[in-house]
């Protein structure tokens, strides 16, 4: 059953909490929105209201984690990474700090709210960051595991997480571990890099593509720091060509990680598709995802012709 | 109320009518695009029916009008409601609220000011609008322009600390033509349970509740006036006492106590109704409690 990584998060936090008596989670007033509300109703006493004020809040929690708690900070992930950049930079991220970031509403499908709401650029500052572990899980198995490894592993972590629910696409003996990469897919003409709940698109465009006699892989990168820097490089050693995918701009995430890799190890002809350099904006998600390649349709029909035009060369 | 138009002003209609629709328009379109706001758009409908029909100089047809006044709605989540009201003033068909929240539309789920004409200002991250009607009032009186800039924000808005940078350098600047109208509906989108006995407007309330806003504003040197945000009268009133004191050195702070949902049974004072959608249903209920009554205006 396909749960949404928000209310996933919600929940892990709430059973974590059961045993963990230092967990706290610290709401700016969108706690209906992000799911933490579920938390405030089972643990009210570790529930912190700082309001719409997110700047403070992070210097709340950088505050509260020097008492060794273990504070979870949650907002929509704009309003972390932007608003807040500051304080997590500083009080967070520069001390080593024992924060938690849960960054609901990430990408660009954030229910209608538009370009202001739309977190696509949350990857590329929060990778700049040193330091700074950059979670982004697929489905709710790797998010409630990627939940529980930030809660028991000290210092500073970002979490992605999604408004809305994805298949599952891993079952019980899921155990995540930092760094690591995670083939879905064998495919011997192409490799697509992919992240997030874009990894599921991923895998349903490579079975398009197999229809279409095109061989593709699919490596899902559930931690894009740190990062397997050498798996990344090994998969792409077999194949002609390889795609990022990524639901966020193609600047300094997802496909900036990928062509750091390439360049440096493993030099590849190469294509990022995702968020080309422009702003979102209110839609709906089947229309947001096709405008921007990112149904799986979509980057089907970019890589045959990434493919057609590499043969033709 | 019924009012005559001054110049300037808008049409003779009566606001009241005018708001009532405004409301019906809010609901109907949430329900259309099935997202958006409903709490904060019908909160300050009657200041923006007020605004746009009375109280600011404008030209609909002309939207850049140099000489216009300008409104920046601050608590961007409301943007259905400001909608409503310049279809209704002019700026653009009624018909074009269908398209709310719809891939290409100019009627984004926030204010895109490179989007609709009109618009002074993006907004949607709440805390920066004052910043932004900060600097057209301070650049006006440099260009020796006599606008009035009005600036809406949510009372939650009020927790974000960069309000606060605005309301020191407005009052720093001596910016008499900036007036910051507050809808002080004491709900916001979760906040804090209610304790017993506090006084408040919802079922929720405010973290910040307690917080005296008033002396707040007038500690960093604002006048401060305040009124019922669903008196019409009141509102036009304190709007003109705002413009009048413009060449005072003190920017106004305008705390218009309103309810959240304002205008329908079953969304005054309900928190959850901050972001839901109305259902098929609830469009039927708004327009039995909103539609054309006796002696309304709201279906013209
Ligand atoms: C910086 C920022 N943080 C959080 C939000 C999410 N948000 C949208 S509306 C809202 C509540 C606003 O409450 P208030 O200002 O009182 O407005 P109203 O009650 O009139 O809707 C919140 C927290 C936001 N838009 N911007």
């Amino acid at each position: 059953m396909s749960i949404a990584l928000r209310d996933v998060w919600a929940d892990t936090l709430g059973e974590i909490a059961l045993e963990n008596h230092d967990l706290l989670v610290l709401d700016a007033d969108l706690a209906t929105s992000t799911r933490s509300d579920r938390f405030a109703v089972a643990h009210p006493d570790r529930f912190l209201q700082m309001g719409i004020a997110e700047q403070n809040m992070i210097g709340v929690a950088a505050g509260l984690a020097t008492l060794g708690y273990i504070p979870w900070v949650s907002s929509f992930a704009v309003f972390l990474t932007h608003r807040a950049v500051d304080p997590i930079r500083m009080l967070v991220a520069q001390t080593h700090a024992n924060v938690k970031i849960g960054a609901a509403y990430s990408g660009l499908l954030t229910g209608f709210t538009g370009k202001t709401h739309q977190d696509v650029e949350d990857l590329a500052i929060m990778r700049a960051m040193p330091g700074m572990t950059v979670l982004a899980p697929a489905d709710a198995t790797e998010c409630a595991a990627a939940v529980r490894w930030a809660t028991d592993t000290p210092g500073p972590v970002y979490l992605r997480l999604a408004r809305d629910a994805g298949p599952d696409l891993f079952d019980v003996t899921y155990r995540f571990v930092p760094g690591r990469v995670i083939r879905l897919r064998e495919g011997s003409d192409v490799l697509i890099v992919s992240t997030g709940l874009q990894s599921v698109r991923s895998l349903e465009a490579a079975v398009l593509l197999e229809a279409d006699g095109v061989s593709a892989g699919v490596l899902h990168v559930p931690s894009l720091k740190p990062v397997d820097t050498l798996a990344i490089a090994d998969a792409a050693r077999d194949v002609r060509l390889v795609v990022s995918v990524e639901e966020h701009t193609i600047i300094g995430g997802l496909g900036g990680l990928v062509a750091e890799i390439l360049a440096e190890h493993e030099p590849r002809r190469m294509v990022r598709i995702g968020i080309q350099d422009t702003w979102g904006e209110s839609a709906p998600n089947a229309f947001l995802l096709d405008r921007h390649g990112l149904s799986p349709r979509r980057v089907a029909e970019r890589v045959a012709t990434e493919l057609s035009e590499l043969s033709g060369r | 109320m019924a009012l005559t138009p001054e110049s300037g002003a808008g049409p003779s209609v009566d606001l009241d009518d005018v708001a009532r629709r405004g409301r019906l328009l809010v609901v109907e379109s949430v329900a259309h695009s099935g997202a958006g706001h409903i709490g904060g758009p019908l909160s300050a409908m009657d200041l923006l029916v007020a605004l746009y029909f009375r109280v600011m100089r404008i030209r609909p047809d002309e939207p850049d009008w140099p000489e216009r006044d300008r409104f920046i709605l601050s608590k961007g989540h409301s943007a259905i409601g400001q909608y409503a009201v310049m279809a209704m003033r002019g700026y653009f068909p009624i018909e074009e609220l269908a398209t709310f929240d719809s891939g290409d539309s100019r009627l984004q789920g926030h204010p895109d000011m490179t989007r609709l004409p009109g618009l002074e200002a993006s907004t949607g991250s709440l805390g920066q609008g004052l910043a932004v009607g900060l600097g057209i009032a301070l650049g006006a009186r440099m260009r020796g322009l006599g606008v009035q800039t009005f600036v809406l924000l949510g009372d939650g808005e009020t927790q974000e600390g960069m309000v606060w940078e605005s309301v020191m350098v407005g009052a720093r600047y001596g910016l008499g033509n900036l007036t910051a109208i507050v809808d002080c509906n004491g709900l916001q989108q979760y906040g804090w349970p209610p304790v017993p006995g506090e006084e408040r407007r919802g079922d929720r309330r405010d973290p910040l509740a307690g917080t005296h806003l008033r002396g707040a504003f007038e500690a960093f040197g604002w006048r401060v006036l305040e009124i019922d945000g669903h008196d019409m009268e009141a509102i036009v009133a304190a709007c003109a006492d705002a413009r009048s004191a413009a060449s005072g050195r003190r920017p106004t702070a305008i705390l218009a106590t309103t309810t959240k949902g304002r205008g329908l049974s079953f969304t005054e004072g309900r928190f959850e109704w901050h972001a839901k959608v109305a259902t098929a249903d609830d469009v039927e209920a708004a327009r039995l409690e909103l539609g054309p009554g006796p002696g309304g205006a709201a279906g013209s």
